[in-house]
């Protein structure tokens, strides 16, 4: 395989593990999640974190600096979508049903913004979601989230 | 004339305008492209969610004008529902503020493309009302 260029199939291969860092690295790349350049921060066996860095054109008020609450969405939507595939160990074909964010504190200006997504249950349909935001501690959540996600293909329910 | 200060970096880094108003609340467009795109052919639920944020700070901003207050908001949470994949169209928006109180707002948005009333995407948001301090 050259260099710089991963081949998606050989690391979501029906039956063997999912590695979101490799994956991320993709996603990141491309579409929203490289306009946002979401990085990949770490994993487990039912989450995923990734980040993004303040910038100046992600803001929401220019007076404030604070983003904008859908930059915070995009990140906890990647973070949790990625969860189930890490908790399923492979990936499949879903989109999101619904997302649901508290935001129990704005993030500062100039800070980076850390989201952790976790799988709690997996049905054969649906992923059932929840996550939080942070600035670095994850003892001090600036957002909550919460939501599902449908499987699409061709066994949806 | 817009009845709002010019769209935030947000709104401007991802391309979107006001292009028209629905029952006095500005209706925000924003197109297609690499940078709002999920999977591929399809727009990325984060950027339909920014378009519903963007039409909701809209609309709760010319309520607030309209009546001759200049609070600030500061959103408190938000509920997106996604219906319909977005597609490789133009993409609308539309915020309706249900309940303008002195110390909260609730405002759904309403994303479609072609078809008006085929939803992609519904957003519910609260907000809180917030009196500009003096100095």
């Amino acid at each position: 395989m050259a260099f710089g260029k991963p081949d998606l199939g050989s690391i979501t291969p029906q039956g063997s593990s999912f590695d979101p860092a490799l994956v991320n690295k993709m996603m990141g790349k491309f579409g929203h999640g490289g306009f946002l350049n979401m990085e990949y921060v770490g994993h487990g066996g039912d989450w995923v974190e990734l980040a993004i860095d303040w910038r100046e054109d992600l803001v929401a008020d220019p007076e404030t600096g604070i983003l904008a609450s859908a930059v915070i969405i995009s990140l906890m939507d990647n973070a949790t979508s990625m969860s189930i595939w890490t908790k399923l160990g492979e990936f499949r074909p879903q989109v999101t049903m619904d997302l649901r964010i508290d935001y129990l504190r704005p993030s500062p200006s100039g800070e980076r913004v850390y989201g952790r997504g976790i799988c709690y249950h997996l049905t054969n349909s649906i992923g059932f979601v929840r996550g939080f935001a942070h600035n670095g501690n994850p003892d001090e959540p600036l957002a909550h989230a919460s939501g599902t996600f449908i499987r699409i293909g061709d066994r949806v329910a | 004339m817009i009845d709002m200060p010019a769209l935030p970096p947000y709104a401007r880094a991802l391309d979107m305008k006001i292009v028209d108003e629905i029952d006095g609340a500005p209706v925000v467009a924003m197109p297609f492209a690499d940078r709002v795109q999920g999977r591929p052919g399809f727009l990325h639920g984060g950027a339909i969610s920014g378009l519903l944020e963007i039409a909701a700070i809209a609309a709760i901003h010319r309520a607030l004008r309209a009546k001759g207050s200049d609070s600030a908001i500061k959103q408190v949470n938000v509920t997106v529902d996604f219906m319909r994949g977005g597609l490789n169209h133009m993409t609308f928006a539309v915020g309706e503020v249900t309940r303008l109180g002195r110390t909260m707002a609730n405002v759904e948005a309403r994303a479609w493309q072609e078809d008006q009333h085929k939803p992609i995407a519904m957003g519910y948001m609260h907000y809180l009302i917030r009196a500009k301090r003096e100095g």
